[in-house]
């Protein structure tokens, strides 16, 4: 006679057997390294050392007193702060407009999709060398359009007011891919007897229609890409790594390139760790506070 | 103060090569209950979503009030709609959505931005006076405790309520449902069913309404248009489609059970089994004619002209429906009360039936005929026997 187990314990091994991997495995590949990072956040060591000293907070008293620290935290807050609204408002015209296409031609919209989506695809190293090439002072197309129009070239990747920018444009272009199939996503998903009711409702097409419906059914939609979005942006590092490395004097560095400039090239774990922590908490609020504030705010069917 | 005819003067609609109406021509009585009537995909809804403005017609005239309304916006045209899944705004409290046609027809932009009603003289009035006017409608649909719900947090009877709520706010000319009821269960669908009756007659408007249900279609409507394959077929009197139906589709698609249908040769006036005490009143020149008779409408008797064996009895409580093979080997069902004595299977069986209620139409056309089924014996002509 077998011993069967009682129902209760049974079903418990099976939770446990279920979810028990997957929770394993989030303990030593996430929250472990997290918590290893935070601990080298207050010691100084080094990549390779035989041994540490704590130092307290010194780390990121270095990171915000240091101009050339607080110089990555501002460049990080600048560039979060265009990438983000900018992609998001330009990926939602261009959803708007691809969605109205696809109304009339098909084929039409879908060609458009793969364009705009065409930079998310792609290796963003190679895609650095393209607008490398677009940015060149000489050559480059930007400076020779600019100047059949008569307007002076600028040194777009060199000038230390300028470097910035140049990098938020590439920002915006490689996020609006991925953001606009979101919201064109988003779009689908709006029963389109909704817009026979508004339009029974005497809602005019365009900014009224835009409004009653469209936008609050996008709510959902446009939270999850706020968030996503943010995430991308703080962790901007394939273009200044393959474009300016941070320069001309610091002027793009950002903070995940310099977490990898301190830790892997200068083999300065512990100020490195210090960095990881605050991107890691900039990014943390970030996510809480918009779900904390939208979430309320957001209508889910 | 417009009252709400309406008519449809030949109106096409194609999508590409496929013609979805082929020209449909009805006039809609001011103050009628019209029924579009007709199975998925026969064009009804195409109908009436050209009527509310929300289609173009691809060719033909749509008039309200005599009024040519091609160009016309659905809100110009003062029509509202229910739709089958109700279409609440579903960010919007029940009183948001009421309030939103009211606020759309008489607030500018401006006037209907948020807070507009504490800054602005003229926007409080307007507020107010929708306020009012919201919770009228409210009290009248029996929902002015659920005002301040989202539609989600409603049953399906709110969400309808409130959906006509909003239809009904904003006072319009007539009013146009899409199969409001079809979402909605059993039970609740005879309850409703007889509110929009009431509400019908209450407000006195024209009401255009959307069903694949001949049920709904002949307990509620004035008038109802059977359209099959982009046409109508028949218009009439509810009674009018079910005692003469113009076809054999329209005869089987009209009705609780479901028609029985008997193809006979017609070459003479004579009928083959299980008719033979039967003949046509005229002789016929059609090749074979199909002979339509309602379930309901056999008489069991035991002097009846139509003699079979009964082969299966479903028993539904108010009534039975018996299966019964006649002589000739053919098979009819029948609706048998019961409050005398059930048949078993086996039992032999006789019915008379109205000759009136036995339709002929063309074998190969399915047009109904002139053409009447009489007993031979003219002493028994119309004779409804005592049930046994």
């Amino acid at each position: 006679m077998t011993y069967r187990l009682p129902p209760a314990v049974g079903e418990a091994l099976t939770n446990a057997w279920l979810v028990g991997p997957a929770t394993v495995g989030m303990l030593v590949l996430i929250f472990g390294p997290v918590l290893a990072v935070a601990v080298l956040s207050f010691t100084d060591y080094q990549l390779g050392a035989q041994g540490f000293a704590w130092i307290g907070l010194e780390n990121y008293t270095v990171l915000f007193t240091d101009p050339i620290g607080q110089r990555a935290v501002v460049n990080t807050l600048i560039y979060v702060a265009i990438v983000m609204p900018a992609s998001m408002i330009l990926a939602l015209l261009v959803a708007l407009g691809v969605h109205r296409v696809a109304s009339w031609n098909a084929t039409l919209a879908g060609v458009l999709r793969t364009a705009y989506f065409m930079p998310v695809a792609g290796t963003l190293v190679a895609m650095a060398t393209v607008w490398q090439m677009l940015m060149h002072p000489n050559v480059g197309l930007f400076n020779q359009v600019l100047g059949l129009t008569g307007v002076p070239g600028q040194e777009w990747l060199s000038d230390r007011g300028i470097v910035l920018y140049s990098l938020a444009v590439i920002g915006i272009w490689e996020t609006v891919g991925y953001n606009m199939v979101l919201f064109l996503a988003g779009l689908t998903a709006i029963p389109e007897h909704l817009y026979d009711a508004a339009e029974i409702d005497g809602v005019r097409p365009g900014w009224d229609r835009f409004w009653t419906v469209t936008w609050p059914l996008l709510g959902p939609t446009t939270l999850f890409v706020l968030v996503v979005t943010a995430a991308r942006a703080f962790r901007v590092f394939e273009t200044v790594a393959t474009l300016t490395q941070g320069g001309p004097g610091f002027a793009s560095d950002t903070l995940v390139y310099a977490m990898y400039r301190e830790g892997f090239v200068y083999f300065k774990a512990g100020y490195a760790s210090a960095v990881t922590m605050v991107f890691f908490v900039f990014v943390l609020t970030l996510t809480l506070v918009q779900f904390g504030v939208l979430e309320r705010r957001v209508h889910y069917r | 103060m417009s009252s709400g005819r309406i008519e449809l003067k030949d109106v096409y609609r194609r999508y590409g090569a496929t013609t979805a109406l082929n020209g449909i021509s009805l006039r809609i009585a001011e103050g009628s209950f019209t029924t579009l009537l007709g199975p998925s995909g026969c064009g009804k809804s195409t109908t009436l979503r050209i009527i509310a403005g929300l289609e173009p017609q691809s060719a033909g005239q749509v008039l309200i009030d005599g009024r040519d309304v091609a160009g016309l916006r659905a809100a110009e045209r003062n029509v509202a709609m229910v739709f089958q899944s109700y279409a609440l705004y579903p960010h919007m409290t029940v009183r948001q959505n009421i309030n939103l046609p009211l606020a759309m027809r008489n607030m500018n932009v401006w006037q209907r931005l948020p807070l507009m009603d504490r800054l602005l003289a003229s926007a409080r009035d307007l507020a107010a006076a929708h306020r009012t006017k919201v919770r009228e409608i409210a009290s009248l649909l029996d929902i002015e405790t659920l005002l301040d719900r989202k539609p989600s947090q409603l049953s399906g009877g709110q969400k309808q309520r409130a959906a006509v709520a909003r239809a009904l706010v904003r006072d319009p000319v007539a009013f146009l449902l899409d199969e409001p009821l079809s979402n909605l269960d059993v039970k609740l669908r005879l309850q409703m069913r007889g509110e929009l009756v009431d509400l019908h007659q209450r407000t006195g408007r024209t009401f255009v309404y959307v069903t694949h249900d001949q049920a709904e279609a002949m307990s509620m409507s004035d008038q109802i248009a059977v359209m099959m394959d982009g046409s109508i077929v028949q218009s009439g009197t509810p009674r009018a489609i079910y005692e003469r139906p113009a076809t054999r589709e329209i005869a089987a698609f009209v009705g609780d059970h479901p028609l029985n249908l008997v193809e006979v040769p017609a070459r003479s006036r004579e009928l083959p089994e299980p008719f033979t005490s039967f003949a046509f009143d005229t002789r016929l020149t059609n090749d074979t004619v199909v002979i339509g008779l309602r379930p309901e409408v056999l008489v069991p008797a035991d002097d009846g002209l139509l003699a079979g064996r009964v082969a299966r009895i479903e028993y539904l409580g108010s009534e039975a429906v018996a299966t019964v093979v006649l002589a000739g080997d053919r098979t009819i069902r029948a609706v048998l009360p019961t409050h005398s004595v059930l048949r078993q299977p086996g039992d032999e069986i006789r019915f008379n039936f109205d000759s009136d209620h036995a339709h002929l139409f063309d074998g190969s056309t399915g047009a109904r005929l002139k053409a009447r089924l009489v007993p031979r014996s003219p002493l028994r002509a119309t004779a409804t026997g005592p049930v046994s």
